[in-house]
């Protein structure tokens, strides 16, 4: 016994590094193989309040810019409208939609590890929860991974856990969206069949196939495609619409049937079993 | 006098919390490069304070970082893991000088601070970026990643280490 607190007592220093490296990598493997923790994220209230102060100052110099790119979706939405016979009124009766939209901003963006996440300042009280997609005016740009009162983290595209269904436009073949955790502009589509004829130039929109987004969010256009090692699958680079470097306003989307489509996919997996 | 002493180290480990998640970790030079200043707070650490306790602060130091970034707890990893190397890695730079009471940091010459300073840099970037890309396949990666980072960092901690030098006496 006497020896056994000797050799604590003598090697409580290294004990130590010990026990923090497993706790922390108890942290980080979890997160490989899982979602992010609930606990180790931007979105708890402390980490929020600062970054989103900091997010109060800078966002003045972006100002001009934004506003432009709001003002040229508007263009684009006037012209749909516009352009497009649905008659002169627009329904407004909010229980026949499918999908509702919440605004927010970004106040942290990152781009530059294997596993990006950006944070947002909307939460649990503007009623944003897990697994909502979010777009910008451009484009697609993740999913909500955790929420806390006022803040979300998105795993954004640029993550290599993130996996999105999408499709060739105006055609049903659908692959899965990864990132090979290279170029911050550049994303993967693999799983598209050898038979299908491709042309470099053709834009990717989300797929129908995924209960987070809408079908038909655009992604970006092919930029070199090959075959992968078994010649069977297409392994596509895509060039993102999105410049992921500068996001300020964006947008939740929420599918109103997801819950009763995740549940009824629970209830086909397991009657499988 | 000791109250003075550890209103410093507290007003140092805020500073740079900050300084590394508000400034730094938006740099993205090259698109990629995202120096770590906040190991500078190991290197100034005291030299005589307790081991244990020393690890203890690296690893929450770790932590407040981890928390803004999203990077689960790779930042805690790497900072307890030259934290805790530290005296060895001194005794490497300095030989057996540091032991004696009348150490001092300032005391050294110019190149041996440079030396321990880029030891500690490149040992927490080894960790640091074998943990957060974690597959072999990709080691090239690794070593550019540690390079590339690692010479951003040693470059803008040795600016850091100028502006704000411990006086010498």
């Amino acid at each position: 016994m006497q020896q056994i607190i000797n050799f604590i007592i003598r090697y409580k220093n290294f004990l130590l590094y010990i026990f923090l490296m497993i706790v922390s990598l108890g942290f980080t493997i979890q997160s490989h193989s899982y979602h992010q923790s609930r606990f180790f994220n931007s979105s708890n209230w402390l980490t929020g309040n600062i970054l989103e102060t900091s997010n109060d100052i800078t966002s003045y110099f972006g100002l001009d810019d934004e506003n432009q790119k709001l003002m040229d979706e508007n263009k684009l939405l006037r012209k749909l409208l516009f352009n497009n016979d649905i008659g002169d009124s627009i329904p407004i009766d909010s229980v026949q939609r499918t999908y509702t939209i919440t605004t927010g901003q970004v106040i942290k963006n990152s781009f530059a590890d294997p596993r990006n996440y950006v944070t947002i300042d909307k939460g649990n009280n503007d009623s944003v929860k897990p697994d909502m997609g979010v777009i910008t005016s451009k484009g697609i740009l993740g999913i909500v991974e955790n929420t806390s009162n006022n803040f979300a983290t998105v795993q954004s595209i640029l993550n290599e856990k993130s996996n999105i269904n999408a499709k060739i436009k105006n055609t049903d073949h659908f692959g899965s969206l990864v990132w090979d955790m290279k170029r911050y502009n550049v994303v993967q589509l693999i799983d598209i069949p050898r038979l299908v004829p491709l042309t470099i130039g053709d834009t990717i929109v989300t797929g129908g196939m995924s209960s987070i987004f809408p079908e038909g969010i655009p992604v970006g256009t092919i930029q070199k495609f090959d075959l992968n090692t078994s010649k069977s699958f297409y392994r596509i680079d895509i060039s993102l619409f999105n410049d992921m470097t500068n996001i300020k306003n964006i947008y939740i989307v929420n599918n109103k049937f997801r819950e009763e489509i995740v549940e009824l996919e629970d209830l086909t997996e397991t009657d499988d079993q | 006098m000791i109250s003075n002493y550890y209103f410093l180290n507290v007003v140092r480990f805020t500073l740079l919390v900050l300084v590394q998640v508000l400034v730094f970790n938006r740099l993205n030079f090259f698109g990629f490069i995202n120096p770590m200043v906040y190991i500078l707070f190991l290197y100034w650490y005291p030299i005589k304070e307790n081991r244990a306790a020393f690890i203890g602060l690296g690893f929450l130091l770790g932590v407040a970082i981890d928390f803004f970034s999203d990077t689960m707890a790779i930042h805690a990893a790497s900072t307890i893991t030259i934290a805790y190397m530290r005296p060895a890695i001194m005794r490497f730079v300095f030989g057996v000088n540091f032991e004696f009471q009348s150490f001092k940091l300032g005391n050294t010459t110019r190149v041996q601070q440079i030396t321990f300073l880029a030891l500690l840099i490149i040992v927490h970037h080894l960790v640091f970026f074998t943990l957060e890309i974690f597959s072999l396949a990709n080691f090239l990666l690794i070593l550019k990643k540690v390079f590339a980072t690692g010479t951003a960092t040693l470059i803008l901690c040795l600016l850091f280490g100028s502006l704000f030098s411990v006086r010498k006496e």
